[in-house]
């Protein structure tokens, strides 16, 4: 089914440019999703929802104009087209003639979830809901939350690109909250993907269950350390780290304002031999993973890091034209309701040979950072900040008491600087990543990694 | 008028196809935004975009569903829709439409001036502010300045008789600046917001922009402390948006909250008052009515150090046996009404920012905080989040610091805020929140 008849789209285009532009662009998309949870035992919030509409652009220069408008029918189109030539200021031009449209990389979806009965997926929030108070009599809170997403997209550009994809995505999410000794914890988990409900046929209330271990042993949590140590940051959401202390700075919008610690340092080797890494939109059925981005462009692996080398930044079609190079395929927006940025999909550093414990082994005294609350940096400077949420204390090469409240502050040039080992074992976990006011699903991984020195912020005062 | 006409036909579209309530919110408006870079406008847009959401109830059962299509297909979908979700929930004894509806009396949410803005006009004022946050010694660089407005309606009905709207328009601006350049550059941040375009004041936001990343070059990693702490409103707004969150009926029922089993205790310094104010004009969370119907009102959070009550939508009011303080709160129509924070208001005290620095003698100002969402617990309170600032020497603001962590818990903090500043203004942080700099006496600093 398409949304926007390619006749249409070329009429659509046109009037876009009636009053000039370098490029316009029509996207179009048909959203919706199913939501449910369930807390404090109870199922509830199921929720249904539909959005169809639009978005415009025309680019003259550095200058980019936009409309969007909620709805695909003819007049809505041909209006917001209309409206947005209105602020353009130059001679009208002729769209090329539209190609025909391009799917880019597949990823499969066995069992679409909208066909999965909805009771189904009530009875999954139950079983996970038992599971996790199974663990032990400490758990205090179960919230349990399943989200399905079907987006359907269209992208038509004057210079004759034409692209479409089908993207589904679900994702299943624990929380749990532990009481006990008068000290209150949570433990979080997810599994998610660009895939169907069979993402879920292999024991899923394993989400639940790793959640609670985690709030359990909170409990017995002592006060992180404060100083300088070595720290190994654990596989799969660890990558969190690589994706905010390098991922953001190599988004080409910033660099292009100067905006970032990485500008002008493509070659430059800063990170030891032994560390590449990647985004790579492709990846099948990765949680970050489409067929196009939102400009069309087929997704694709770009190694961002190579034997320690910075080699790539990340672009949309816009920064790429003003370098004079190719688009990589990160062009991404949450919605018809947004214009595309350079965003990442799924980016990881690539396995090594060693095993977590040969990680462990080597510090005498640091941190075992297994999973991250979420974190932030600042691509100008570099500067970042990680809350751990789950953490442990190495001491001899051995890891032993759980820690609360710890914090990471760095540099990302610094920490790349520092790695100091990486384990085979990648996985990759289901983020949501923030930028511009605009949120998309990006796959941040890593198997193991050991960071010689960071600055551990914790409340042992 | 027409969107309530919306509203009422989905609540009927509920009914009909087995709802036995239903309510149905509806939302249009239009936006402007504009983007300037290196002086020149680098995007422009102007948008519309309309939506419904309704709420379906069958029994003690309660479902949502929302869309775009208006048309009366479309509203029938998305009420067949909210009717199908029910049957999924679980029964719950506390779900219903409120049993009091009505509206508060809140002039100026719309503002007349609004309209006879141009475009022409607001980029003019983006580009003052992009050009007063670039002017100042110091300044290398201004990342981007950007003006964004929105002016729409909302209408709610409900299958009980209710049926009301209102209109609101608002105006922000906001530009982050760069001083220093290389490993030592920092950054400032300027923020405006009002009714209109009018209200902002372009060179303030570019100027604020601009001092407050001058204000941190050169900045280094101090040595680990424990000290008294000055945050300033930006800073200060973030934490007491987590404060607002405790104090949510959902949350403290759900035992998910510090304040659980709290009310009436000691929780604050009596120094802090702090109230949810949903009816003040000039708030940008302000409306007539919440999510669900409920006049909106001025609730009393904290006073005289004592925690005075929490916030409310029916079902938790319902569940306590009390009333809604108007507290159901909607994100857009595609979300459900749930417990939230209107406007937080910190009331403000006598001492000016410099007093306040006095009363410190040794410690930290911070201006900055990252990493909130990772470093701040929400339901053991503890926090550990990277910060920025200067010192505070001999009693005036002195070295810039970076790259350090401030950690405390919400609860030690409320009950160490000392003194509350006398410069209160609203922040688009934490929230909407007003808040004037707060002085705490004793935070963990870790730097080197």
């Amino acid at each position: 089914m398409t949304l926007v008849p390619p006749e249409l789209a070329a009429t659509v285009l046109e009037r876009a440019l009636s009053r000039g532009g370098d490029m316009a662009e029509l996207y179009a998309e048909a959203r919706g999703g199913f939501a449910i949870s369930l807390d404090d035992r109870r199922v509830e919030r199921p929720q249904r929802g539909r959005e169809r509409g639009a978005c415009v652009r025309v680019v003259l220069g550095d200058s980019t104009y936009y409309g969007h408008v909620d709805g695909l029918a003819e007049q809505d189109l041909l209006r917001v087209a209309a409206s947005v030539a209105d602020a353009v200021r130059g001679d009208a031009r002729e769209p090329a003639a539209l190609q025909s449209p391009v799917t880019g990389a597949r990823h499969d979806v066995a069992i679409p979830p909208e066909e999965v009965e909805a009771a189904r997926k009530a009875e999954l929030l139950r079983a996970c809901d038992e599971r996790a108070r199974a663990a032990g009599a400490e758990v205090a809170q179960v919230r349990i939350g399943y989200g399905e997403t079907q987006r359907q997209i269209e992208v038509f550009g004057s210079d004759g690109r034409a692209a479409a994809d089908d993207r589904t995505r679900i994702r299943l999410t624990a929380q749990v909250v532990a009481r006990g000794d008068g000290r209150v914890e949570t433990g979080t988990d997810t599994r998610g993907g660009h895939a169907g409900w069979e993402l879920l046929d292999e024991s899923p209330e394993d989400v639940a269950g790793t959640a609670a271990r985690r709030a359990l042993t909170l409990l017995d949590a002592v006060d992180a350390p404060t100083g300088r140590l070595p720290v190994v940051v654990g596989n799969a959401f660890g990558g969190v780290l690589l994706h905010e202390a390098v991922g953001h700075g190599l988004e080409a919008d910033a660099i292009q304002k100067d905006a970032s610690i990485y500008a002008g340092r493509l070659g430059e080797q800063l990170a030891p031999a032994f560390v590449t890494a990647y985004d790579d939109g492709s990846r099948p059925n990765e949680w970050g993973s489409e067929g196009v981005d939102d400009e069309g462009t087929p997704t694709r692996r770009t190694t961002i890091i190579e034997e320690g080398r910075l080699t790539s930044y990340l672009y949309d079609l816009l920064r790429a034209r003003k370098e004079g190079v190719e688009s990589t395929g990160n062009g991404r927006r949450e919605s018809f309701r947004h214009v595309p940025a350079p965003r990442m999909t799924n980016t990881f550093f690539a396995p090594g040979d060693a095993t977590p414990e040969d990680l462990i082994a080597g510090v005498e005294r640091g941190l075992y950072a297994v999973s991250f609350g979420g974190g932030q940096v600042e691509p100008a400077t570099g500067d970042f900040v990680f809350g751990v949420s789950e953490g442990y204390l190495i001491e001899n090469g051995r890891v032993t008491a759980p820690v609360r409240g710890a914090t990471l502050v760095g540099n990302g040039l610094e920490a790349l600087r520092q790695i100091d080992g990486i384990a085979a074992d990648l996985e990759i976990a289901t983020g949501y990543c923030g930028k511009g006011g605009q949120t998309v699903p990006a796959g941040v991984g890593q198997p193991h990694v050991r960071i010689r020195e960071l600055t551990v912020g914790g409340t042992a005062a | 008028m027409r969107l309530e006409g919306s509203a009422r036909r989905a609540v009927e579209e509920a009914l009909a196809s087995g709802a036995s309530d239903a309510d149905a919110w509806v939302e249009e408006s239009t936006t402007r935004r504009v983007r300037v870079y290196a002086g020149e406008v680098e995007g422009l847009s102007d948008a519309g975009a309309h939506g419904i959401g309704v709420r379906a109830f069958v029994g003690q059962r309660a479902g949502y569903a929302y869309g775009t299509d208006l048309s009366d297909d479309g509203l029938a979908e998305v009420a067949r829709a909210a009717r199908e979700a029910a049957e999924l929930a679980d029964e719950d004894e506390y779900a219903g439409l409120p049993d009091e509806t009505g509206t508060s009396d809140v002039d100026g949410l719309a503002s007349a001036e609004f309209g006879s803005w141009s475009t022409e006009q607001i980029v003019e004022l983006t580009l003052e502010v992009d050009r007063a946050a670039r002017s100042p010694q110091g300044i290398t660089q201004v990342e981007n300045s950007i003006y964004a407005d929105a002016q729409g309606s909302v209408a709610l009905a409900n299958s009980r008789g209710l049926a009301s709207s209102y209109r609101a328009t608002q105006a922000w601006a906001y530009s982050s600046a760069f001083a220093g350049a290389g490993a030592d550059l920092m950054t400032g941040l300027g923020v405006g917001m009002g009714r209109d375009p009018g209200e902002l004041d372009p060179e303030a936001i570019g100027l604020e922009a601009a001092e407050r990343a001058l204000a941190l070059v050169g900045a280094r990693q101090p040595a680990s402390r424990r000290c008294p702490v000055v945050l300033d409103a930006f800073v200060a707004a973030s934490f007491i948006g987590f404060i607002g969150a405790m104090a949510s009926a959902d949350a403290v029922q759900r035992g998910r909250s510090l304040f659980a089993g709290r009310e009436g205790e000691e929780v604050a310094d009596p120094a802090l008052r702090l109230a949810d104010v949903g009816s003040e004009p000039d708030g940008p969370s302000s409306a007539p009515f919440d999510g669900e119907g409920t006049p909106t009102r001025s609730t009393p959070l904290i006073e005289d150090g004592r925690l005075l009550g929490f916030l409310y939508d029916s079902r938790t009011a319902r569940k306590a046996g009390g009333s809604s303080t108007g507290n159901a709160g909607r994100g857009s129509y595609r979300t459900p009404p749930s417990v939230g924070t209107t406007n937080l208001v910190v009331e403000a005290g006598e001492l000016e920012l410099a007093e306040l620095a006095a009363r410190v003698g040794e410690g930290l100002y911070v201006t900055d905080v990252a990493g909130l969402h990772s470093g701040v617990n929400p339901v053991s309170g503890t926090f550990s989040v990277g910060a920025s600032g200067r010192l505070i020497e001999n009693g005036e603001f002195g070295t810039p610091v970076r790259e350090i962590t401030i950690a405390s818990d919400l609860v030690s903090m409320l009950k160490a805020v000392r003194f509350v500043g006398s410069e209160a203004r609203w922040v688009p942080f934490g929230g909407s929140v007003k808040t004037p700099p707060l002085m705490v006496a004793e935070m963990a600093l870790s730097g080197s």
